[in-house]
């Protein structure tokens, strides 16, 4: 047995986590990229990726995926998230208002490249939305974690 | 439309079981079935990206409930109902009724034909206006993005206070006041 | 059947929500109410929006479809943000309990207030 299998789950669900989770997060990033022609959007999108690493954390305890992603990490991608959306936001002013989809005529109507700031606005509202789930899920349970390890 | 019926009915049942079974896992499950029956209600109703958020939320929140709370002893204590507790839930759900009972009988339209003087702008110029074939993204991101803008506010803040909550350093004194007691 | 039935079940899935809030003495019971309370109010936004025969809000490049036939898609967007918002103000609590829990070890609400002082 490697250190790898002393935390977490049995070794099934470690197998079938490997296999399954890279799908899982290209399933979130499908659904934020096509948000303005399909259902979807960033919402949806951003917890599905947030899911996927939920997923890491709970088959491989928290050691695995801390590096993956630590929690300094996660607060730099939902800031990075929250400076886009409004970044987009303050660009509209040069053209007409705040919000303003100044990049509208570009692209058929049913394109993947098409409606302007939309599909940028759902990558940003993606990172900040699965950055903050993620974050607060770490702090819930792997902070816990530690502490009640601690106690003992 | 009797699928609708035979799910909130699903859905109430879940709930009575999630608020009235002792064990806790059994109720945060329950919660669960009451979540995907939304879910797929949604779907039913035609709201495909409302039906698709909900149940990814809902397996997140019920990730959340189980992992946070269940791996504590408390599993098989008895939960009661508070003094006065059910005297004060009676006279709300009167009130809640009446109000109901006043709602229905006028202001609000039957259901299946919705009031659109506002929104049919919305399909009528989605297209056109934004280029997104999508027209619940345009609305979200384009009409109404001040909406996402306060709800990416919100979701900061608690993402903040569950961090100000949740913070274990810098506590030491807090621990040895903790140590006196016990 | 009654044109307003979906409205009125909708109504008592709001009503066993404030039940459990107003009258259960478990941490864990009362968030769920709120939860439960909380999903009625979506639903009851998107019951609100259903057109009959209407269908989903988004357009096709291979079919025509005329705007009139389309549900309304605002109560859908508000519903969107809701939801989300939900499951963070779900987490806020669950971090919330979880102190309290740690603080007098306990989840009953009765019990806190003798514990304190």
């Amino acid at each position: 047995m490697s250190k790898e299998h002393e935390h977490g789950m049995s070794v099934i669900v470690k197998t079938v986590t490997r296999l399954t989770v890279g799908l899982i997060f290209l399933y979130g990033m499908y659904i934020v990229l096509h948000g303005h022609i399909t259902p979807g959007g960033g919402f949806a999108g951003g917890v599905i990726i947030a899911l996927s690493f939920i997923n890491l954390d709970l088959a491989f305890g928290g050691k695995v995926s801390g590096k993956v992603f630590s929690k300094g990490g996660t607060s730099l991608v939902e800031a990075l998230g929250a400076v886009m959306f409004l970044a987009l936001a303050l660009m509209g002013l040069q053209y007409g208002g705040f919000f303003d989809n100044f990049l509208h005529p570009d692209g058929e109507p049913g394109d993947l490249v098409s409606a302007g700031i939309i599909p940028l606005e759902n990558i940003a509202i993606s990172l900040k939305v699965g950055a903050g789930l993620f974050g607060i899920f770490l702090t819930l349970i792997v902070l816990q974690k530690f502490e009640s390890e601690k106690k003992q | 439309m009797i699928e609708l019926y035979v799910l909130l009915g699903l859905m109430i049942a879940g709930a009575i079981i999630a608020i009235e079974v002792k064990n806790l896992l059994s109720a945060v499950v329950a919660v669960g079935i009451v979540g995907l029956g939304l879910s797929i209600i949604f779907l039913l109703l035609k709201a495909p990206d409302v039906a698709l958020t909900q149940i990814v939320v809902e397996i997140a929140a019920v990730i959340l409930l189980i992992r946070a709370t269940l791996h504590r002893d408390i599993a098989l204590k008895p939960c009661g109902s508070r003094p006065f507790g059910g005297f004060l839930a009676i006279l709300f759900l009167g009130l809640a009724v009446l109000a109901g009972a006043l709602t229905f009988s006028g202001g609000l339209n039957p259901f299946g034909s919705p009031l659109m003087t506002v929104s049919e702008f919305y399909p009528m110029n989605a297209v056109a206006g934004t280029g997104a074939v999508n027209v619940v993204s345009s609305v979200i991101l384009d009409y109404r993005a001040y909406d996402t803008l306060g709800e990416a506010t919100v979701l900061f803040t608690a993402v903040v206070g569950v961090l100000t909550v949740m913070r274990s350093k810098g506590k030491k004194k807090e621990e040895d006041l903790q140590g006196n007691n016990e | 059947m009654n044109a307003y039935m979906p409205y009125i079940l909708c109504l008592i899935l709001f009503c066993i929500g404030i039940y459990a809030v107003l009258s259960k003495r478990n941490i864990i019971k009362i968030i769920l109410g709120v939860v439960i309370a909380e999903y009625a109010v979506n639903l009851f936004l998107i019951l609100v929006a259903y057109k009959t025969g209407g269908r989903a809000a988004i357009f096709s490049a291979t079919e025509n479809i005329p705007p009139q036939s389309m549900v309304d898609p605002l109560p859908h967007a508000l519903v969107l943000t809701s939801i989300v918002i939900g499951l963070a103000t779900t987490a806020f609590m669950i971090a919330l309990a979880i102190r309290l829990y740690g603080k007098y070890g306990t989840f009953d609400i009765t019990r806190m207030r003798e514990l304190r002082g």
